[in-house]
């Protein structure tokens, strides 16, 4: 194979409960805002998204409709991120751009699963009930914003990006590895210029009821990530989170002005059956990383969840001296948006020259004075898979 | 069902005309509704016998489609589409890595690419937690309450979408982390051309592509008749999908799953594998015109064929067979004819044109692996199975189809087109040998 190239991230966008755009994400994260709603599906908290005009990123009110919230969150910070790598509207970019989300699935119509569910609780259900229910009450086009890849097809549409559309699913591990394959790509020549990223919309009771099928949900008293010890759990978050990616000629051909260089992406799947896996699969990737404990910084979306949160900070606490910031304490775990969340907010520090502010009462997050160069992104996944990134300067 | 090995003196080096490690493939498994195997598969195909039946899975009063192509013969229990997504992709993979020979039991040495349907909590799960609730009316932050406590656990890791990925790399030890993933209808041909990519990126010299659909219940059904997308032509069901014909009306829902062991040429024959085919080409390219209908002029279906020729280095006059998505929608195979032949120029009347959706169904996530594994089998036996339901040729469509009954012909190259909603469009190009 031809050397491997070097891969700049040129473009963020971030629209979440704190806000959209790089610099209330900067400003908010240095007042150590949380913007939480514990009234709405009280006991279960949420970090609802921040109140935004979606037609500076979605112009057509007819493109806005035929999405969900989660498509729209998605499409839109993919728009931010266009314009901040300076490609949006660049029609002969756009059309071999190519694009990785990773997404879930999109919202329900709850209006009419409950109604079923209630006549079928009265024991209203004949054979055909469920059948004609759905095809007289379904909105015919909601089926395409719930379709996982109707994310990358909207943002195909609205933004025209139009290289290749892959939709990569499975939750967490679906970012990290969306980033993953992406960086490989461009390294390797397959692709000059790619659009990554992930949207979760946390304010969903379909969503909720699936995460407390496993009791993963925080209630009651809102927590930091780090001081969930005695009531685990996360709160869903609200977020979009895209990044341009590209090869360093590429960008440099145009004059691309990057944040930092995407160095690596390591992704594995533990066998969590047996205690301590995690712990030890974050360790190898840890070493394939090939970046030295000293005064490190790791910006980590540790959900808050248990076994996997303690196991992730016994790891940490195997390397001395790093500095920790968990992301889910400020935005909520955003699920498919928390890797890509977390390689946005590395780049952006190491742009500024600074690192954010802890924003923990334990003491497990410490401060840090000197600028950032390397930062190691962390996402674990609240049941299954593990990955890191390595964001660093450019040299 | 021996594939033949290559020659390999007829091949000075194992990478391609680019430099790259060619891949072939080495081991195949399929699940579809007219049965489980390559042989009865291939039997049943090439004979022009139909999988599509009318439901019996769940009632069908009040739905306007009543046949799909469901795989009723493998039991789970508690039913749930996910878990026959699972079960029929566990199926197809023992089957391709029993004839790959590769790796050990449970230790597979590459990884995982999973084309798999959108997963999310199914109805008979809804309702039964519905059902607990003590209330006379309830909303859903009553559903919420009722939720947690552990009683659901499983439903958790059931309706995760990285659920089948997991089980899959766990069963066969696939290396890494493994990838779920959906381009909608072209999801199967992107689950291969990911694994295409990295052995040709020489990550790995092997790779599992597994595509897998399982998901015809109520609600997909509903949701695609909603679309006015599916066949209305329930009686007879065998008789309903209807690729490249005037009275075509819809596809046909259908579940399958197909499993690709990939390999670089090198690695194959370095332990002695029978090479059954070679990916020689895979592009993509997506149409930004609308979230169901085509680009009217074609151009993105048109750059996804040039760009896979040019991936394999290839002319189109090479192509001597098109595996067409052919989904028997007005729109689809319409549209499909007019890109193809756009490609192949006057060419086009002369390459045989056949849809195997008209008698496993529209496999969905599935359908790209499934059809890719149908064109090796169509390079092994040297036989293009047919397009049944082949009586009432639209006009418009030049196409020389092989229309309801298999046509023996020398095929060695065929390219397999797939295009989904979202502006999904992927092709593959499989040969027998390298070019």
């Amino acid at each position: 194979m031809t050397e491997r190239k070097e891969v700049w991230i040129t473009g963020i966008g971030i629209l979440s409960s704190l806000g959209e755009g790089l610099d209330a994400h900067w400003d908010a994260l240095d007042a150590k805002r949380i913007n939480i709603d514990d009234k709405r599906f009280a006991p279960y908290i949420v970090h609802p998204i921040a109140p935004v005009s979606f037609d500076a990123q979605i112009p057509k009110k007819g493109d806005q409709r035929q999405m969900e919230a989660w498509q729209r969150i998605g499409t839109y910070a993919a728009g931010l991120a266009l314009d901040s790598a300076g490609v949006k509207g660049n029609q002969e970019i756009l059309s071999r751009m190519d694009m990785i989300v990773a997404a879930g699935g999109g919202e329900r119509d709850l209006a009419v699963d409950t109604a079923i569910l209630n006549a079928d609780a009265r024991g209203n259900f004949s054979p055909g009930f469920l059948n004609e229910r759905l095809m007289s009450e379904l909105r015919p086009t909601l089926f395409l914003a719930q379709l996982s890849n109707l994310l990358a097809g909207n943002i195909a549409i609205v933004h025209g990006v139009r290289g290749t559309s892959r939709t990569f699913m499975g939750e967490e591990a679906s970012s990290i590895d969306a980033a993953r394959i992406a960086l490989a790509r461009i390294e390797a020549g397959q692709s000059d210029i790619a659009l990554v990223g992930g949207a979760y919309n946390g304010e969903r009771l379909d969503l909720l009821v699936l995460f407390e099928f496993g009791d993963f949900n925080l209630t009651g008293e809102f927590a930091r990530v780090w001081a969930r010890e005695n009531n685990s759990g996360f709160a869903l978050g609200s977020a979009g989170a895209f990044l341009v990616l590209e090869s360093r000629e590429h960008a440099e051909a145009r004059g691309a002005k990057p944040y930092a260089k995407l160095s690596k992406v390591v992704a594995d799947l533990a066998q969590r059956k047996q205690a301590g896996a995690v712990t030890k699969s974050l360790e190898a990737l840890w070493s394939k990383l090939g970046v030295g404990d000293d005064a490190g910084v790791v910006v980590t979306g540790a959900t808050g969840a248990e076994p996997v949160t303690s196991e992730e900070r016994a790891f940490l606490r195997q390397h001395q001296g790093l500095a920790v910031r968990a992301t889910g304490t400020m935005f909520g775990h955003t699920v498919e948006a928390q890797f890509p969340l977390g390689v946005a907010l590395a780049a952006l520090s190491i742009s500024r020259g600074a690192l954010f502010p802890p924003n923990d009462p334990t003491g497990f997050e410490v401060e840090k004075s000197d600028p950032p160069t390397q930062i190691v992104v962390v996402g674990t996944g609240h049941w299954q898979g593990e990955g890191m990134a390595l964001v660093e300067t450019i040299k | 069902m021996i594939g033949r090995s290559i020659d390999g003196g007829s091949m000075a080096t194992p990478r391609d005309k680019f430099g790259r490690p060619i891949v072939v493939v080495t081991g195949m498994g399929i699940v579809t509704s007219l049965g489980a195997g390559k042989t009865d598969n291939w039997a049943k195909l090439a004979a022009g016998e139909s999988g599509i039946k009318t439901v019996t899975r769940f009632p069908i009063e009040g739905l306007r489609t009543t046949m799909a192509g469901t795989i009723d013969f493998i039991a789970v229990d508690p039913f749930t589409s996910t878990r026959l997504s699972e079960r029929i992709a566990e199926i197809a993979t023992e089957e391709a890595l029993a004839q790959s020979g590769i790796g050990s039991k449970g230790d597979f040495p590459g990884p995982l690419f999973l084309a798999v349907a959108p997963v999310e909590t199914e109805w008979p799960q809804r309702l039964e937690l519905g059902r607990l609730i003590d209330k006379k009316e309830f909303d859903y932050h009553d559903m919420l309450r009722a939720s947690g406590g552990g009683r659901f656990a499983a439903y958790h890791d059931r309706f995760m979408f990285g659920s089948v990925a997991k089980y899959l790399a766990e069963n066969f030890g696939t290396k890494g982390s493994p990838i779920s993933l959906s381009t909608a209808c072209a999801s199967g041909a992107t689950a291969i051309q990911l694994g295409v990519e990295a052995i040709r990126r020489g990550e790995a010299d092997a790779a599992l592509c597994v595509a897998t659909d399982g998901s015809v219940n109520p609600e997909a059904v509903v949701r695609f008749s909603l679309l006015s997308a599916l066949s209305t032509q329930n009686d007879p069901p065998q008789a309903a999908s209807k690729p490249f014909s005037k009275n075509r009306d819809g596809f046909v829902m259908a579940e399958g799953a197909g499993a690709l062991v990939l390999e670089s040429y090198e690695a194959a024959t370095a332990r002695g594998a029978t090479i059954l085919g070679v990916v020689a080409g895979c592009g993509e390219l997506t149409d930004s015109f609308h979230r169901t209908r085509s680009s009217p002029d074609g151009k993105p279906i048109i750059g996804c064929m040039r760009k896979t020729l040019a991936d394999a280095g290839m002319a189109p006059e090479q192509i001597d067979h098109i595996n067409a998505h052919g989904t028997a929608t007005p729109e689809n195979d319409k549209m499909e004819y007019l890109t193809t032949s756009a490609v192949f120029g006057e060419q086009i009347s002369k390459i045989p044109v056949s849809s195997n959706k008209s008698m496993v169904g529209h496999t969905i996530s599935a359908a790209g692996a499934v059809e890719a594994i149908f064109s090796l089998l169509t390079l092994e036996h040297q036989r293009i199975p047919p397009t049944i339901n082949y009586d009432v040729p639209d006009p418009t469509i030049h196409f020389d189809v092989v229309g309801n009954k298999a046509r023996d012909a020398r095929v060695t190259a065929v390219m397999s087109n797939s295009f989904g909603f979202g502006g999904q469009n992927a092709s593959l190009i499989l040969m027998r040998e390298p070019a």
